[in-house]
């Protein structure tokens, strides 16, 4: 019996060995070590001898040959289905760059861009965001900011008017800072806030101007705010904003709605300076006009044009070109 | 306004390191805009005489010049300048001189012809603005020598200051010497004080009407005679910014430009009779010193004689007539104080401003005025040594004058508070006596008497801003207010930002049009514009009305794009619009518009954004198909509603609409309300746990006649499956062969799930019948 089985086991192994797939070899197991193959019959066989030692070691002689071929068909269908993974992605190569499509994706304008960022540095200094409306009354956009009527500062801004019943009455509002007395008027101090939004001057336009643009204002009030910290709120906003190598200065100017009034200039690490805004204290009449005790609050206020932020940073020559709505020239800047 | 270093430098030592005072005068609050060098002799440049001239018969634009720099030689120069005569001498910058622009002179031919040389203008020489010609010379000058030593031209550093509109008293050279002085800490000189020479010519002088001006001076002048003024003062006046014109005009210009104080000189034989100030009468006229006839107005301010003859517009300009001439030998100095608003109006009312009136508008010092005069004389007596004063200025007033300063009380705690540096009563004093605020008291609190010249400065605060200045804005220091807010965006600051966030990633790029329409815009995008408010002083008639709708600014835009063959053109704007309310202000609203330039008939690509924008914000709406919003297609749109709120459009665009653009194809177009849609913040919602048992899908597919709305089949269906119906999906519309003309297929897959159970094969089943008969019930029939 002994020569039956390895005979066996020999004729498994070659029938094995020639299988040439894993769905032939998944086949096998029956036939090689099933009840009918080969060492199966031998095994059912076993009863017939009658030395028990003789048919214990046949037994276990039967049982390894066995357990060596599953092992090789394992091994075999194993080596197949490798091979046969090897043989589909070989055919299935595709060029990939043939497939990477063309980016669809939309963006938002520079000025919305320039705008979000400086939101989110504000955010991140403690500041919230208010807005107001863009076509004003002349007593949010003149009168409440310490420019009565007639008051010759008024001229400092080339106002464009809406029709109204009262005319001179309505504007477009020159500026954000009426935001500031809605600010106070709506909101119980202490005022932390950024004013964001467009801004009308009756400017004919070329490269540097637009009668429309933007601006973003700036209103601290609290108890005991004071010039150093009007100072040191500018030099919070540069570093983060613009970056840790960039410092400010604050230089003496007027606006009729602050004061002490100040120009801020920003350092770049070159050592050059740009002028970047204005800013100053909130004059005692504003925060009067805002229903606020000049007395018991104080505070600062600044502002800035948003455009010409976006038109630096992208180098953008003419700010004619930000506002024709060019698809070629909106898709240049991703967002 | 251009200040002069060596004009300073009569007021105080500032020495000469040029950058270290710009410094100093920018972090004053005075901005050095440029600094030029003037009088800087360029080597080469001579006196040279013109012998004759010639014209070349091959140039017209240029003539022969033969001149001689010594009486005996001959030099030849080609000329585009014609101003000059035989004889005259002139500048002549030599081979090889380099001039202020950078250009070198050399021997350079025109048609064949060498040019020795080239005549200079003034300009050219940098001497002034002056380019109208070559310099015609004084003719005593010697030939040959260096110009600027023959005209004794003096050099200087001309500051070009950037002022605010504040400060009226750095309108003269006085002003900011006094505020540069302080800042540096050195002593400030500038008192002018003269002596009448002789007896007394007493004036009769009245202001009539006491609003026309608070303070008046006359000052009587004799024996002075009508010459040049020394060239130093020239350059000077030049540099300024202002021309040379004669030793009277030019001490009266001095005077302002130094003590920022108008002056006016009369002809001593027009207002012998004496002054009389008053506004205009009626129908009154008065030939200017511009030569203009003026036709006056009852606000107008008017210097008459004592025969009450218009003389002058007060606070603007003289009249011809009474101007210093030639034959002048005596003169009437006016020295006085005209209130600011009414100077303005009456300026800007003739469209006369003149440096005068420039200044009484931002305010003059009304007690300036006896030194100012005293100052003219002082000038004018360089030319005219024997000159004669006549009396003292004669001066007569009113209560319209200001006070000749102004008491304020300063507390120093409200200095500390404002500024953030405690500052003593003697540091107050040291800081800003020099700039002439007189401060008094010891303790806490000071009085501060605020001087005449200083109209700005009127309240404790201003006085406080004073103090920063002159401490050094640098020198307060910084810190960070000990905030206990909290930085956030609003949840409409979110939600816009996620509007923006959704379209970018759908496609669409923002576009920021012009909020500014031509008048017929608005209709010809189909928008009701019967509440389309006007601007009163448009730039053009193209953009002078304000928009109700964003719809023609985006039309424009696609036009734009499309003329400039810019294919897939999908674009969206979130902006302001402002129809005419019932308020003053008009119903600003803030709104979305979204449109699509579609390639494919029937793709509505812009309505994608409808879908995106529900999903991220978490709104509804009704899309009431039966009403076509005005300028859509009326067989592809869609008033979106909420209740009764209109609350925006969608659709296709009516062909009219685009073809009033030029638009080619079709275009598709979402605009929505984000002033109602913003402000809703949806609650968070409820967690519901997924269901474990198994779902059963059922599909079904209606026959529906066009008239009947998919979302009302929709909303019909998904009512009917009830509780066990988890969705409901439109998969397949289908139109034609077998289904009849005016009806559409619309197949939906409804899958069903119970939280607790398996469903039942008959469950399922029941649930079918309910959707098949709402859906009859409709008027739609199972395929």
């Amino acid at each position: 019996m002994r020569n039956d089985i390895s005979a066996a086991v020999d004729a498994a192994l070659a029938e094995i060995a020639g299988a040439s797939s894993a769905a032939a070899l998944a086949g096998l197991s029956a036939t090689l070590v099933g009840k009918k193959s080969p060492l199966g019959q031998l095994k059912s066989r076993l009863g017939s001898v009658s030395d028990i030692d003789e048919r214990k070691a046949t037994g276990q002689a039967v049982n390894e040959a066995m357990l060596a071929v599953e092992a090789a068909i394992a091994t075999k269908r194993a080596e197949c289905e490798a091979a046969e993974l090897e043989a589909q992605m070989a055919t299935e190569g595709i060029d990939l760059t043939e497939r990477i499509a063309v980016s669809r994706r939309g963006r938002t304008h520079l000025v919305t861009q320039a705008t979000q960022r400086l939101e989110d540095v504000f955010v991140g200094l403690g500041f919230q965001v208010a807005e107001g409306p863009e076509v004003e009354s002349d007593f949010y956009n003149f009168e409440a900011l310490n420019m009565p009527k007639s008051h010759p500062a008024r001229s400092m801004w080339d106002t464009l008017f809406v029709e109204s019943s009262e005319p001179g009455s309505v504007v477009l509002r020159t500026h954000t800072s009426p935001v500031q007395i809605r600010v106070m008027q709506e909101w119980p101090p202490p005022i932390y806030a950024v004013m964001p939004g467009r801004v009308f001057r009756r400017d004919t336009p070329d490269a540097t101007h637009m009668p429309v643009f933007h601006q973003i204002e700036g209103l601290v009030i609290d108890r005991n705010i004071t010039f150093r910290d009007l100072a040191g709120t500018i030099e919070a906003f540069t570093k983060a904003f613009f970056g840790a190598d960039f410092t400010s200065r604050l230089r003496p100017s007027y606006f009729p709605f602050t004061e002490p009034s100040a120009e801020f200039d920003i350092r770049r690490a070159n050592g050059s300076w740009i002028e970047l805004g204005g800013c100053g204290m909130v004059h005692p009449n504003v925060l009067r006009a805002g229903g606020l005790d000049p007395e018991e609050w104080s505070g600062f206020a600044f502002g800035f044009g948003i455009d010409r932020m976006a038109k630096e940073r992208h180098a953008v020559e003419d700010i004619r070109e930000m506002y024709t709505n060019d698809l070629r020239f909106l898709r240049q800047f991703s967002s | 306004m251009k200040v002069l270093l060596s004009w300073l430098n009569e007021f105080a030592d500032f020495g000469d390191d040029v950058d270290a005072l710009a410094d100093e005068l920018t972090a004053l609050g005075m901005p050095v805009e440029e600094t030029v060098s003037a009088g800087t002799k360029v080597p080469g440049v001579v006196v040279a005489q013109v012998l004759r001239t010639e014209r070349h018969p091959d140039a017209e634009k240029v003539h022969r010049v033969y001149l001689t720099t010594n009486g005996s030689n001959e030099l030849h120069v080609w000329c585009g300048a014609f101003n000059m005569k035989p004889g005259d001498k002139i500048p002549l910058a030599t081979l090889g001189t380099k001039m202020p622009d950078g250009r070198e002179i050399l021997r350079r031919g025109i048609l064949g012809i060498d040019s020795e040389g080239m005549c200079c203008s003034a300009k050219e020489l940098e001497l002034n603005d002056d380019h109208g010609g070559i310099l015609i010379l004084p003719a005593d000058l010697p030939l040959g020598v260096d110009v600027f030593d023959a005209l004794g031209v003096t050099t200087d550093t001309v500051f070009d200051l950037d002022l605010t509109r504040n400060r009226p008293d750095c309108w003269g050279h006085m002003g900011v010497a006094r505020d540069l002085a302080a800042r540096l800490r050195r002593p400030f000189g500038a008192d002018t004080a003269g002596e009448a020479t002789h007896s007394v010519h007493a004036l009769p002088i009245d202001i009539v009407d006491p609003g026309s001006c608070g303070r008046f001076t006359a000052t009587v002048v004799k024996h002075i005679r009508v010459t040049q003024s020394p060239q130093w003062l020239q350059d000077r006046i030049a540099r300024s910014g202002m021309r040379p014109i004669n030793n009277i005009v030019d001490a009266s210009n001095y005077v302002m430009l130094e003590r920022n104080q108008p002056t006016h000189a009369y002809d001593l034989r027009s207002v012998g009779s004496g002054f009389r100030v008053r506004f205009a009468k009626a129908g009154e006229t008065l030939v200017t010193l511009d030569g203009a006839t003026r036709e006056l107005h009852s606000a107008d301010i008017v210097i008459a004689n004592g025969n009450d003859v218009a003389v002058g517009l007060g606070g603007v300009m003289g009249g011809l007539d009474s101007e210093v001439v030639e034959s002048t030998t005596a003169i009437v100095l006016e020295v006085a104080w005209f209130p600011a608003d009414t100077v303005l109006e009456s300026a800007a009312r003739h469209g006369l401003r003149s440096e005068a009136s420039a200044r009484f508008e931002r305010g003059a010092d009304p007690w300036g005025l006896e030194s100012a005069a005293w100052r003219f004389i002082e000038i004018l007596r360089l030319t005219c040594p024997e000159l004669e004063v006549h009396g003292a200025p004669q001066v007569t007033r009113n209560d319209t004058c200001p006070a000749p300063s102004l008491d304020v009380t300063l507390r120093l705690t409200q200095v500390e508070r404002m500024l953030g540096v405690s500052l003593s009563a003697g540091q107050v004093a040291d800081l800003i006596e020099p700039i002439g605020y007189r401060c008094v008291g010891e303790g806490s609190q000071l009085t501060v008497s605020i001087p005449s010249w200083r109209p700005d400065s009127t309240t404790e605060i201003d006085v406080i801003e004073e103090l920063a200045r002159h401490y050094g804005y640098e020198a307060l220091g910084k810190s960070v207010p000990n905030s206990t807010v909290h930085g956030r965006l609003s949840a409409v600051q979110q939600r816009r930002r996620l509007v923006h966030g959704v379209l970018i990633e759908g496609g669409w790029s923002e576009a920021m049009p012009n909020p500014f329409l031509d008048p017929a815009a608005t209709r010809l995008a189909g928008v009701d514009d019967s509440r389309q408010l006007a601007l009163v002083n448009p730039l053009v008639a193209e953009e002078s009305v304000l928009r109700v709708s964003l719809r023609p600014g985006l039309l424009r835009s696609i036009a734009y794009n499309q003329s400039h063959r810019v294919d897939d053109i999908h674009l969206y704007e979130v902006g302001h619009v402002y129809p005419r309310g019932e308020n003053p202000l008009p119903d600003e609203e803030e709104m979305l518009c979204v449109m699509s330039v579609d390639d494919h008939d029937g793709e509505l690509a812009a309505l994608r954004s409808w879908t995106l924008l529900v999903d991220a914000l978490g709104f509804g709406a009704q899309i009431d198909t039966k009403s076509t919003p005005s300028g859509y297609h009326p067989g592809r749109s869609a008033t979106l509603r909420r209740g009764k709120q209109v609350i925006g459009a969608m659709g296709e665009l009516s062909p009219v609409v685009l073809r009033n653009h030029g638009i080619a194809g079709r275009v598709s177009c979402v605009e929505l309300s984000l002033s109602v849609v913003l402000r809703e913040e949806p609650k968070p919602v409820a967690a519901k746990a997924v269901s474990r048992f198994p779902s059963s899908d059922i599909d079904l597919a209606f026959v529906a006649p066009e008239a009947i709305g998919a979302a009302d089949l929709h909303r019909a269906v998904k009512s009917a499956a009830g509780n066990l119906a988890v969705s409901l999906e439109l998969f397949d519309v289908y139109r034609g062969k077998g289904v009849a003309d005016g009806s559409r297929s619309l197949a939906y897959r409804l899958r069903l799930q119970a939280h607790d159970r398996t469903l039942t094969d008959d469950e399922v089943a029941g649930i079918r019948a309910k959707c098949i008969a709402a859906a009859e019930k409709l008027g739609a029939k199972l395929r």
